[in-house]
């Protein structure tokens, strides 16, 4: 298309890295190259794909392609485009929270209950209100696990109880109160609108309510959860992408030994 | 004799079936004395009731509310209904509107036999006959005349929450080249005891099924298929505690596709067994009879349980409810029994026995448009390779003849679907179908090899759990876990106290009317 490929005209970019200016990468140090797909609500034409030409560079990219224009029906256009940011980000002031624990396998952190808690550990937990997903809860609490972390069903020293989805609030906390919980696991996947911070923050308040949110380690988690908005929600520990029930099994016992033994 | 490329044994596929005939009868034989408030309200939709009284509550809920309060549920509401009819000179609709008023006790009536008020309820029994075989009808002759799209079935979902920004999403998709425009319902539906009424802008994660937002979608996609030159088939979920009523309702409007299945609830939305197989009997009943093809869920077992070590399990519930419905009177043509393609995608092999699988599902159960459902469960962030997971799928689908192919969406993993999203499927798939057709006609499989060694142990493994099941039964069998991993009692879960052992009045001729044999 644009003879890109040939050109040195848009290669005059400084290729050093500076932390503190970082780029998106392609295949050369600060050519900035996004890749970025989207819809148009306008018929497909020469006018929409300047469209979104216009669009892209709002969004503070330079050098834009327009690589794939697809109607999608009448009066919606569909985009694949590329362009170099202009944006920098300064990687060496970037903090962020993290569950401060080291993860440890299923052996490792049961040996360390053993030691250091000496009795199992009772965890309860669900994927409360209207969520009907129970594919972040089984992953973290089933026998099996996932992509080859196994569950905290199997661990030797936690008496693991997955109460599956739509669970009320108040279901899962008289559960908490019978099975004399240590920690609670609550699991949000699909969510719209929000409504799963509404419901995160029920169970706190909930939880306060009756005397018990000092007396147990509240764990949320899901695709759209952070440590960071757990805290901010009211919870001990957030677990988003990416962590498995190893890291939530080596957290709660690494942070019960804090609370009782120290 | 049928040959199978799979060398499987017919002569095992017929005692399997026969084996299942004998869970399902045992099924049955608890069902046929027993009703529900969800079959109760069906009747009253059948006769024509409908609306919401003051306080938005459907006048279906109001007669079987009044019915269940006042002790004698078990009698049926067609019973209270004919003497009313007789007695207060009262039409259905007419009768509801007075009970939610408070000006009439229906249950006070001066009593009729049995006889006297089935006769009095005729006129709109038969009413209620004519309208859903005039539906049927319609849909017979739309693809008589402008024709249909060929198997496998292009199945998209759209999820807005708002049924006027679905029927967009929906044409687009059918502009695209989908053949099946499923609604998906608001997150929590299932466990609705009542079918909420008319046209609904808010829902979470889908949109709430009602009667008008069913006649809106068909409206429109008639429309559209019009104007494409093919059928558009609507399909909704009669699954939860409102089972046969939304049966009932896509029947009177003309659905084509309904997800039917009491496993599903039971084993995962906590529905109580008792309770969703009398609902799942009456309305398999009605779905057979209007021509709809359902669809069960046995690919949800593999998103808890594993795919490759519970294939098994998938099969033996694909063959009890094969018999469920036939015991309905639904023909084969309209079981879309579920599958999934649902293997770790890290598996050695796992293409070669998903297709195994497939191939296998499409032997045993010739007639029947199967359901194969996408992967999910290791869908990822990484839209690129979940591109390619929905390639294989689609691979396999053309390859084994699949009747009904729910696309998957390579965005699975993070959102509904946007329309974008929506095309790239429909065109992963278009191409694959296209780009390799026939290959199933051409390719054998190897004798001793993977493939059919696969298929052969998955039978084998199927009818010792079918064999299982029928000497416990199926109840026992649920409440042992036997499905997907998860155990419920047969007194426990949701819907119990809307269970009736049906009284000397009862009488439900519907059933009778609907079914064939």
């Amino acid at each position: 298309m644009s003879g890109g490929l040939y050109s040195t005209s848009s290669n005059d970019f400084d290729k050093t890295l500076d932390l503190t200016k970082i780029k998106p990468y392609g295949d050369t140090m600060n050519d900035g190259k996004t890749q970025v797909s989207f819809t148009l609500p306008v018929a497909k034409g020469e006018e929409a794909i300047e469209a979104a030409k216009q669009m892209m560079r709002k969004m503070g990219f330079e050098d834009v392609q327009v690589v794939f224009v697809q109607e999608l029906m009448e009066g919606f256009t569909f985009f694949n485009c590329y362009g170099s940011s202009i944006h920098t980000v300064d990687y060496t002031s970037i903090v962020v929270p993290k569950v401060e624990s080291t993860t440890m396998d299923m052996h490792e952190t049961d040996d360390f209950i053993k030691e250091h808690i000496g009795r199992q550990v009772v965890v309860v937990g669900a994927s409360t209100g209207t969520d009907a997903h129970t594919v972040g809860i089984d992953a973290i609490m089933n026998m099996k696990g996932f992509a080859g972390h196994y569950g905290l069903e199997r661990y030797e020293m936690i008496e693991a109880l997955n109460m599956g989805s739509q669970v009320p609030n108040e279901e899962f906390i008289a559960k908490a109160i019978e099975m004399k919980a240590d920690v609670l696991l609550v699991s949000q996947t699909v969510t719209q609108k929000d409504v799963h911070i509404q419901n995160l923050v029920e169970l706190v308040e909930m939880l306060e309510a009756e005397g018990l949110r000092d007396k147990v380690i509240l764990i949320c988690g899901g695709p759209r959860i952070s440590h960071e908005l757990a805290k901010e929600l009211g919870y001990d520990a957030g677990f988003g992408m990416n962590k498995y029930a190893d890291d939530v099994a080596s957290y709660l016992a690494q942070e019960l030994d804090r609370r009782i033994n120290q | 004799m049928q040959r199978s490329k799979l060398g499987l044994d017919f002569d095992k596929v017929n005692y399997a079936k026969g084996v299942s005939r004998k869970i399902a009868d045992n099924v049955q034989e608890f069902v046929e004395g027993y009703t529900t408030v969800a079959v109760e309200r069906t009747l009253c939709r059948l006769l024509g009731i409908d609306g919401v009284d003051n306080n938005e509550v459907p006048l279906p809920n109001v007669v079987v509310d009044e019915i269940k309060d006042k002790g004698v549920l078990n009698q049926g509401v067609m019973y209270f209904l004919g003497n009313a009819v007789i007695e207060a000179g009262l039409n259905p609709q007419q009768a509801a509107e007075k009970i939610a008023a408070g000006e009439l006790d229906i249950t006070q009536l001066p009593s009729h036999s049995v006889e006297e008020a089935h006769e009095a309820l005729k006129p709109y029994i038969n009413d209620c006959i004519d309208k859903i075989k005039a539906r049927k009808a319609k849909r017979d002759n739309y693809i008589k005349t402008i024709g249909e799209g060929p198997k496998p079935y292009l199945y998209v979902i759209v999820a807005t929450g708002n049924i006027y920004e679905d029927v967009v999403q929906a044409e687009a998709a059918a502009r695209q080249g989908a053949d099946i425009i499923a609604v998906i319902r608001t997150t929590g539906q299932s466990l609705l005891d009542y079918v909420p009424y008319g046209a609904t802008t808010e829902g979470f994660g889908g949109t709430v099924a009602t009667q008008e937002n069913f006649r809106i979608m068909r409206t429109h996609l008639d429309k559209i298929g019009e104007e494409e030159g093919r059928y558009i088939r609507l399909c909704n979920y009669c699954s939860g505690l409102c089972m046969p009523e939304i049966a009932a309702m896509g029947a009177l409007e003309g659905l084509d596709v309904m997800l039917n299945d009491a496993l599903y609830g039971i084993l995962f939305r906590d529905i109580n067994m008792q309770r969703t197989l009398v609902d799942q009997y009456f309305s398999r009943v009605l779905n057979g009879f209007a021509g709809v093809i359902i669809n069960t869920g046995e690919d949800n077992y593999l998103t808890t349980a594993d795919a490759f070590d519970e294939a098994h399990t998938v099969l033996a519930s694909d063959f009890i409810n094969e018999q469920l419905a036939l015991i309905a009177d639904l023909p084969e043509e309209q079981m879309g029994l579920g599958h999934a393609f649902e293997m770790e995608p890290g598996l050695e092999n796992g293409f070669l026995y998903e297709l195994a699988q497939a191939q296998m599902t499409r032997e045993i159960f010739p007639k029947a448009p199967l359901k194969y459902m996408p992967p999910t469960k290791f869908m990822t962030g990484n839209i690129f390779k979940g591109n390619v997971q929905d390639a294989l799928f689609n691979q396999i689908s053309i390859w084994t003849g699949q009747g009904i192919q729910l696309l998957g969406m390579l965005t699975e993993a993070i959102h509904t679907p946007f329309m974008s999203d929506r095309y790239l499927s429909l065109e992963n798939a278009k191409y694959i179908f296209n780009n390799m057709k026939n290959i199933g006609d051409e390719v054998e499989f190897k004798e001793d090899g993977i493939i059919r060694k696969r298929a052969q142990k998955i039978l084998a493994d199927s009818i010792e759990l079918l064999e299982k099941i029928e000497k416990e039964g199926m109840f026992t069998a649920l409440e042992k876990g036997i499905f997907a991993d998860i155990k419920r009692p047969k007194n426990g879960g949701k819907g119990l106290d809307g269970v009736v052992e049906k009284g000397s009045n009862y009488f439900n001729p519907f059933v009778a009317l609907m079914k064939k044999n």
